[in-house]
């Protein structure tokens, strides 16, 4: 047994599942609170990578890049709810899916105006190119500081939510959306909040991986459906759900592309592994989803109070 | 009413004598990829077909060309679909283009049951090269294992003794990857064939961890597009460069060098790949092409625009030699076979299954005299090499 290898693969599932939750917090707060399937929220995360690319291409720092592309898509998740979700939040679900699949092609077809189709790579300092090491086990400083920043999110929602007024709000709105609004609280500014605060966090998920794989066009629409895996897995509207469906998910992921093609080769030759491996992989998380979804409908960590 | 109806007819049947008549110009179809991410190479095919369009004045002999292009999606059906387009509706002559050997497997049979032609400008699968091999289908490119099996050729005479094997899940991944082990006498010490297609996997942390796991001594990937950029990123985050040598097929091109320069990347300096062609091949040809291409859009052209340069070329060679007599298919065919023309490669000819037989080199990553990456040729690796498959085809 190699423990580096398992050790880097346990951190390589850490840091994918990290990602996932970025991207799915926000997408289970609109979903659990508003009541709002957003499959354009894999456009913020696209756009997020192309603000920050934009600004690292202009000012030469990373970190200016992510801090502007933070409030640019804080911004652009406030004007996609006001100006568009705000009027479809008594609509039909299938409404929903229609307006904004919309919005996927228009913000695809904007992005593909604006930067061209090439894509865009987002150089990182040197120092971010390099490597930890750790006794006999390296790994890159970059994929690190996507875990550090991962977590420090988490714990700041875990905190907004679970400690503040406004997570009260947000926890409640979750739970029983009729009785907030009878209690007299301003709900249109609630939706506002946690739309622009998921649309920056999933645009924070495409700043972080875009320095790996490059911002392109429709990067968020790959990744969104694992995110509503996520999401269903956890628990509608639950960020803790979230948190641990993504990290499962997100380890899974990685466990079986490292370790499946010798797991089945135990049982088959290695011609018919090497090329089972792979595909069974790419379906393990929809096995897992179709699994919940039998025996625990309302996810593994549902928020409290929901029926 | 019956006088109208009279006049619509006469109408009508004056605009089909027309459009019968108006055999003076040659049809091509050309199927590549414009949108997702892959659209960065159908770009650089369709100003290379531009480009080579411009060169020959829109004109093949005495027929003005017509050119139609589409787009594949990156997809399998859809290319089917575009390629049944142009066949039906269109009545193209020749249809020409297709990067990906999937998208070529699914769309070959609509082209080749019709009677037209069929030129592929990069997918060389190997069914089409051996059994599935047709009197009307022709390559531009190579066979998918050529290329790889360069490499191997060049690992062995390097030395080395062990490889890690890297390449995406799809029908040219498996014949690259049987390409680099049918010539590569060393041992291959790991494999992984990864998710591709519209939502092809980009993050390769896992398969990375494991090659280095291997203490492989070699790196042999095959990432075409934009993969390869992010492929080469990682590899060099992960600390591997200087420990595991990379030797790429289709990965580190015009298309990927560029970005890897305004990344930074210059891990990737020095890197060897094998290719049929390279920017710095000397004939008057592939001088004109690569000098025009450059002024024309500031950066080098890639080996898919090369190749679908000369599949305009190809087209050219044979619409003249048979008079713009394009309802004569054997001759158009026999002209075709014959490749006389002049490629950008330098002059090649075609086996058996018309798939090229010709050189392949090794190329070296470098920076040019203007301070930009390029590749340039180090050596020949293979020399008037036929791919593995012809003896498959009866033909």
């Amino acid at each position: 047994m190699d423990w580096n290898l398992l050790i880097t693969q346990l951190l390589n599932g850490l840091q994918l599942g990290l990602l996932l939750f970025l991207l799915a917090s926000g997408l289970t707060l609109i979903f659990g609170i508003m009541d709002f399937i957003n499959l354009s929220h894999g456009s913020f995360y696209m756009i997020g990578a192309y603000f920050c690319g934009s600004v690292v291409a202009k000012t030469g720092s990373f970190l200016a890049g992510i801090l502007f592309g933070l409030v640019g898509m804080f911004a652009v998740g406030a004007l996609v709810e006001w100006f568009i979700a705000r009027k479809l939040y008594r609509a039909d679900h299938l409404d929903h899916v229609l307006v904004t699949f919309g919005l996927i092609l228009i913000f695809d077809t904007l992005v593909h105006l604006i930067w061209g189709a090439a894509g865009m790579a987002i150089p990182l300092p040197d120092v971010l190119n390099g490597q930890i090491t750790l006794g006999s086990l390296v790994f890159p400083v970059y994929r690190t500081l996507i875990i550090v920043a991962g977590l420090l999110v988490a714990a700041i929602l875990f905190v907004l939510v679970t400690k503040t007024r406004l997570g009260m709000l947000i926890r409640a709105g979750a739970s029983n959306r009729t009785m907030v609004e009878a209690l007299g609280i301003n709900i249109n500014r609630l939706f506002l909040f946690v739309f622009a605060l998921g649309a920056a966090m999933a645009g924070l998920a495409g700043m972080l991986i875009a320095p790996i794989t490059e911002a392109s066009i429709g990067m968020g629409n790959d990744i969104i459906i694992v995110a509503f895996v996520v999401v269903i897995v956890g628990g509608i509207g639950s960020v803790k759900g979230a948190f641990y469906a993504a990290l499962i998910l997100g380890l899974i992921d990685t466990m079986s592309r490292s370790y499946l093609d010798v797991v089945l080769n135990l049982a088959m030759p290695v011609t018919y592994a090497e090329t089972a491996a792979p595909a069974l992989s790419a379906m393990l998380i929809y096995i897992l989803m179709a699994a919940v979804l039998a025996f625990r409908p309302q996810g593994l960590f549902p928020p409290a109070g929901m029926k | 009413m019956l006088s109208k109806l009279i006049r619509t007819a006469v109408i009508a049947s004056a605009v089909i004598m027309t459009g019968a008549a108006q055999a003076d110009s040659v049809k091509i179809g050309f199927v590549t990829t414009l949108t997702t991410p892959a659209a960065v190479i159908g770009e650089d095919m369709k100003n290379s077909v531009e480009l080579a369009m411009e060169h020959i004045g829109g004109k093949m002999g005495n027929l003005d060309v017509e050119l139609i292009m589409e787009d594949d999606g990156f997809k399998p059906d859809v290319g089917k679909q575009k390629t049944d387009k142009l066949v039906k509706q269109d009545d193209v002559d020749f249809v020409t283009g297709y990067i990906w050997s999937h998208v070529l497997l699914a769309s070959a049979k609509s082209v080749l049951d019709a009677d037209k032609f069929l030129i592929s400008a990069n997918a060389g699968p190997s069914q089409m090269a051996g059994k599935r091999c047709h009197k009307n289908f022709f390559s531009t490119s190579w066979q998918n294992d050529q290329t790889p099996m360069a490499m191997g050729e060049h690992l062995n005479q390097k030395g080395v003794k062990s490889i890690y094997v890297m390449a995406p899940n799809y029908a040219a991944g498996k014949d690259m990857v049987r390409g680099v082990e049918s010539t590569f006498t060393g041992k291959i010490l790991g494999k992984d064939m990864t998710k591709w297609g519209a939502d092809a996997q980009l993050d390769f942390s896992a398969e990375l961890a494991k090659a280095k796991a291997s203490g492989a001594e070699g790196i042999f990937v095959f990432y075409p597009g934009k993969a390869g950029g992010a492929f080469i990123k990682q590899y060099q985050q992960a600390g591997l460069q200087g420990k595991m040598d990379l030797y790429s097929v289709f990965t580190v091109d015009s298309i990927a060098l560029p970005k890897l320069q305004a990344g930074g990347l210059s891990g990737v300096l020095g890197s060897k790949n094998t290719q049929e062609w390279s920017p710095d091949i000397l004939n008057a040809a592939n001088q004109r092409f690569v000098g025009d291409y450059l002024k024309k859009h500031g950066k080098y052209p890639s080996f898919y625009g090369a190749q679908s340069y000369d599949a305009i070329m190809l087209i050219k060679s044979a619409v003249e030699k048979v008079g713009g007599n394009l309802d004569d298919k054997d001759a158009v065919r026999a002209a075709l076979k014959a490749a006389d023309f002049d490629s950008v490669r330098g002059k090649y000819s075609y086996g058996n299954n018309h798939m090229p037989i010709q050189n392949f080199y090794l190329r070296e990553v470098v920076e040019d005299d203007q301070g930009r990456w390029t590749t340039r040729i180090v050596s020949t690796v293979l020399t008037n090499h036929q791919d593995p498959y012809a003896k498959d085809c009866k033909m």
